[in-house]
Parts: C-alpha cells; structure tokens; sequence
C-alpha cells in the first residue's frame, strides 16, 4: 500500500488522494468485509446444522416418547425390555459430578489466579504455569482411571459408606482437570488490567490483598466470568472421567457418594454399544444432547446477561 | 539549588531572598529530599535530588518531558515499590516524625497512607462514583454512612464535580468523561485527608473551566495540605506554586521561590527553558 501511494504521489504530484486511489481501497475493503462476513456465517451454519441434526432426530424420539414422560419420569432404562424414558437421573448426576467439579475448581481456581497475577513472583509463576498446562494436557482416560482406582479407595478410608462407583470421586477429580482452565483464563483477564487500577489502589493505601479483590477482581469480572462458564461447560460435557469412575447405571439421586450416570456417559455408552440405527434406543441419545445442549445455553445466556451487567471499561 | 538562601530554625526553612518570617516565603519543612538517586533497573533516573517541600505551600515541578518529574513524585509514596528491579538511594525524610520514606525498613504503607496521589491518567476504579470517592475512607475503616456521606459530598464539591454528579452517584464512574473522570480521581484522594497531595498534571486531560476551578481548589487546599504539583504549564506554576523545582535529565537544576525562579533564575537553563529556548 505504501508503495502505491508513494506512486501516486510521484505521478500526480500531490498527496491529495486520486478517484483510482480511493476506488482500490473501496474495493479492498469491501472485499475483507465480504471474507470476513463468509468465516462468521459458516461457524453460525455449523452450529445451526447440529442444532438442526439433535432436533430432527428428537422428533423421532419424542413421537414414542412423551416430553411429560421424558421430564417427569424418575428412571432412565431405553435398553431394557420394558424402557422407561426420564431423563431426570442423568441429569441429576451430570448436575451434581459438574457441582462438585466447579466447587473445587472455582475456588481454588480463583485463589490460584489471584495469587498468580497479584502476588507471585517472576520466578514462582515461570513454574507454576508450566505444571498447570501439564495438568491440562493430562488425557481424560488418565483421569478417569486414576479417579477409580486412587481417589476413590483414598475416600473409603475417610468415608467407608462410599460406592466402588461413585460420583464424589470423578467430580473432585474433575474440578482438578479443569482447574488449569479456570486459573489460566481468570489470570489472563486479572493481569490484563491495567498497572494504572492497581496504582490507583496502592496510592490510596491498598494492600495487596484489598487491591487483588477490590478493584482487579471487579475490573476483571466479564473475563473471570467467561473463565468460569468454560469450565462448567467442560465440566458438563466430561465423559470420560464419569464413565469410568461413577459406574454407568442411570439413577435419580443427587447423592454423591452413590454411582450414577451422566448425559454424556450414557451417550458415549450407547454410541460405543450396538443399539441398532433409528431404534428407539439408538433415538435417545439425541434428545438427551437436546437436553445437554439446552442446559449450557442456559448458563451461557446467564454468563451474557452478567457480564453485560457488570461490563468492563478501563 | 547551591544559590539558595536557606536559614534553618529546627525545622523551620526560610527559603528565598527576603527572609521576612511573615512572607510566604518563611514555611516549615514538611518534607526533605536529601541526595535523592533512583533506578529503573540499571536505568538511573534520578541524580542526588536534595530539595526541601515547603508544608502548607505548593511545590510545582517543571521540566521537558522525560526529565524525572514523575519518577520524582512517585518516590514520595513508594509507587516504584510496584515493579521488580527498582532501587532508591538517599533519603526523603517525612515531617514532623522524621521517617525516611525510602528507606527499606519503612512500611511502604506508612507513606501511603499519609500522602495522597492523583495521577497523569484518569485511573478510577470500576465501582459507583460514589464508591469511587468513599474508597479511601473504608480502606481506613471508616463504615459510619453518615461520616461517608458527608466526606464524599466535600470532596467532590471541592473537586468541582458534585453539581455534575450529585444526581447519580451509583452511577459507574466509567460513565463520566475523561475530565471529570481526573476530577473524580481528585475527590479520590482528598476524601481521607492526606497531610501531603502529589499532583502529576492533574489538569493535563481538563477544559479551561475545570482548570480553573482545579487551581482555586489547590489555592484553597494550601491552607490545609502540603502539595507538590507536576505541570507543563509555566502560567499554571506561576500561578498557583510558591516553589518551584526544575527538573533536566533527571536532576534538579533550580529550586527556589516561585517569583524568583521566573524572573530571575541562576541558571542559564532554566532562563532557556522558562523563555521557551528548549524543551
Ligand atoms: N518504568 C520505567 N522503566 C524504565 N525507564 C523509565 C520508566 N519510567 C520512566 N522511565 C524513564 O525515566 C525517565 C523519566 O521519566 P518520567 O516519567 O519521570 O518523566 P516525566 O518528567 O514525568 O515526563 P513527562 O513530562 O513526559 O510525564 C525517562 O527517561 C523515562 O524514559
Ligand atoms: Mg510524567
């Protein structure tokens, strides 16, 4: 661009731009604007296509079953011989696995990320970071078996009432998975703040904890936020780690020291057996995404609604 | 510097030529720098400052840009203490106690708890206006609604921005303009009442109005406060300052009384810069 204009300048004689100058980089940025509009539509077609394919396939399911059924009933059988359809205990073990896995990562992960951004030292976060994302590169498999055959005998010494299947034990393991998320996202946004907050707080005789939770926490808001609806949402969408350790048998309870199964554990059960296409088994797994997908839109509406409530402007 | 007439009475400083106890001039030393060096790193910025700050008078500090000025002022309340690598050397010692403020064995809390500080940018905090104002107080512990109340209406009167606010103080201070945002940030750090304001061109971002009001205000803080005033701009130092310091690549030229520094400065770079030579 630079080139074109020093030409301009050396053919007209004048910096003032010329018709053929001005029609280029119409055309230029219009042509940008078109890419970029494409690349934005495609991800909303993507995810309008698998809103599409888990409604359609649905419909199936819900012309067999009905959505009082499906809602209400309290037993979740769609293999047995005589299949009940309530999607209300894989719910309430997915609920109750994410609530104890977000109970040990936003805390800790809060805490961690707080202390990383506001009072570590160079050096203490130059090693604390790199054991982190090793944690997060951990495949989840690991994590399951290590949930069933570490944490869990660990916890029957403390809690001897405990199943061999259990949902204490993969949500702990859970909130640590995904910890390195929550404490990497909410660091970002705490260090993104800028020094002159800080200053501001440190002149007013702010110590370093006040200045931490008092104004880069609140200044951080929207991103720690987002930190932790990325959390949840892995939280919910885990498979692995429940399949594994929480055994695989659907049951209404919220009680976690009891195995249970979760909407995604029962999808990759079925996915991975050999329920026929198109049976009514084979149908379920559909409108139990449905159900998952509905649920974390939810959370993500209410993490909008937050941040555009408590937005952030420096 | 070396030219100044200084008789000292405890700690009472005559500064300038006419030493007439009576005169502005005569003033108790609330602060006194004394071969003031400071790093950025292994970058010195500072070199062996020794200047006394009159109490209950205002100190402007003048220079070009990138000369130490705001180097100088945030000494004052250990700001550098923020960031890794930096070191200070000398002594700035606060009155009447006599601490040094930079010396490593003094709480870095002590300072700032004691000086107030506006800054060159609009910093105010993501909370209400009104919060914005009481931050200082309940950092102080001060939780009685009614003291709060009261200290905030006066501060912000005092930083000319109540009549613009007063009907929406719960509103975010993010939604004044970037004037009345320095504004807020001077009702800021008035609220608590520090004995000493360092002011680092408070009014750089304001409209003539707000400028004028601002050095009524500091006029009127005079009475009370000790301040030392960053400025560019030499009618404002004139102004409003009783001392002035000139500052040149990191150390202190000239300091004496105000009056005489412009019209009769010692030294020839202050007379180039006060005439617009350089700078
Ligand atoms: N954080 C820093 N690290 C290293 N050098 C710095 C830092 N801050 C300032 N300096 C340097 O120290 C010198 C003094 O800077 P300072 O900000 O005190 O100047 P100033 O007189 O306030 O200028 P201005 O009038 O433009 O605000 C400059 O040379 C600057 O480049
Ligand atoms: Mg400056």
């Amino acid at each position: 661009m630079a080139v074109e204009v020093a030409e301009e300048i050396r053919a007209t004689g004048t910096l003032a731009p010329t018709a053929a100058f001005l029609a280029r980089r119409r055309w230029v940025d219009r042509t940008m604007r078109g890419l970029l509009a494409v690349a934005a539509s495609l991800s909303i077609f993507v995810t309008l296509g698998i809103v599409w394919v888990l409604v359609s396939e649905s419909l199936v399911f819900f012309r067999h079953v009905s959505l009082v059924e499906f809602l209400t009933d309290t037993e979740w059988t769609p293999l047995f011989a005589n299949p009940r359809f309530g999607i209300l205990p894989l719910l309430a073990g997915t609920v109750t696995v994410s609530a104890i896995a977000l109970l040990v990562a936003i805390p800790c992960g809060t805490v961690l990320a707080i202390y990383l951004s506001e009072f570590a030292s160079y050096r203490a976060r130059e090693v604390i970071k790199p054991v982190l994302e090793l944690l997060a590169g951990v495949p989840t498999v690991v994590f399951g078996y290590f949930a069933l055959l570490v944490v869990t005998p660990t916890l029957r010494i403390f809690l001897p009432d405990i199943s061999g299947f259990n949902m204490l034990s993969p949500g702990l393991v859970m909130g640590v998975m995904i910890l390195p998320y929550v404490v990497s996202l909410s660091e970002d946004a705490m260090r993104a703040v800028p020094n002159s907050l800080r200053e501001g707080a440190y002149a007013l005789g702010y110590t370093r904890l006040q200045t931490g939770l008092r104004v880069v926490v609140p200044a951080a808001f929207s991103g720690i936020t987002a930190a932790y609806l990325l959390g949840m949402a892995r939280a919910v969408g885990e498979t692995m780690v429940v399949a594994i350790a929480a055994g695989q048998n659907p049951k209404f309870t919220f009680n976690p020291l009891e195995g249970a199964a979760t909407i995604t554990a029962y999808i990759v059960q079925v996915s991975l057996g050999d329920v026929p296409h198109g049976s009514i088994g084979y149908q379920s797994i559909f409108a139990a995404g449905l159900v998952l997908f509905v649920f974390t839109l939810f959370f993500n509406l209410v993490g909008f609604i937050l941040r555009r409530r408590f937005r952030e402007v420096y | 510097m070396t030219a100044m007439d200084k008789a000292r009475d405890g700690y009472t400083v005559t500064l300038g030529r006419a030493a007439d106890p009576g005169s502005e001039f005569a003033a108790r030393v609330k602060v006194e720098v004394e071969g003031l060096s400071f790093w950025y790193g292994g970058k010195q910025a500072l070199f062996d400052v020794t200047m006394p700050i009159a109490e209950r008078r205002v100190t402007a500090l003048i220079g070009p840009s990138g000369c130490g000025k705001s180097t100088f002022l945030r000494c004052f309340n250990r700001m550098h203490d923020l960031y890794p690598g930096n070191r200070y050397a000398g002594r700035i010692v606060l009155h009447p106690d006599g601490i040094d403020i930079v010396s490593p064995k003094t709480d870095p809390m002590i300072p700032r708890l004691r000086i107030g500080m506006v800054f060159q940018k609009p910093n105010p905090f993501p909370k209400s206006i009104y919060e914005n104002v009481a931050a200082g107080l309940r950092i102080r512990g001060i939780r009685d609604r009614a003291l709060l109340d009261e200290q905030v209406e006066k501060s912000l009167r005092r930083a000319a921005l109540w009549d613009e606010v007063k009907d929406r103080l719960d509103a975010s201070a993010y939604d004044l303009s970037g004037g009345q945002q320095q504004r807020l940030c001077i009702a800021r750090a008035l609220a608590p009442e520090p004995e000493i304001l360092l002011l680092d061109e408070p009014t750089s971002a304001l409209d003539p109005i707000a400028t004028a009001h601002i050095e009524e205000l500091i006029d009127e803080l005079r009475a009370e406060y000790t301040i030392v005033i960053v400025t560019h701009n030499m009618q404002q130092a004139a102004r409003i300052s009783q001392f002035t310091g000139f500052f040149h690549l990191g150390r202190l030229v000239e300091f004496g009384p105000t009056q005489q520094l412009f019209t009769r400065p010692r030294e020839t770079m202050t007379q180039d810069y006060i005439t617009g030579r350089f700078g």
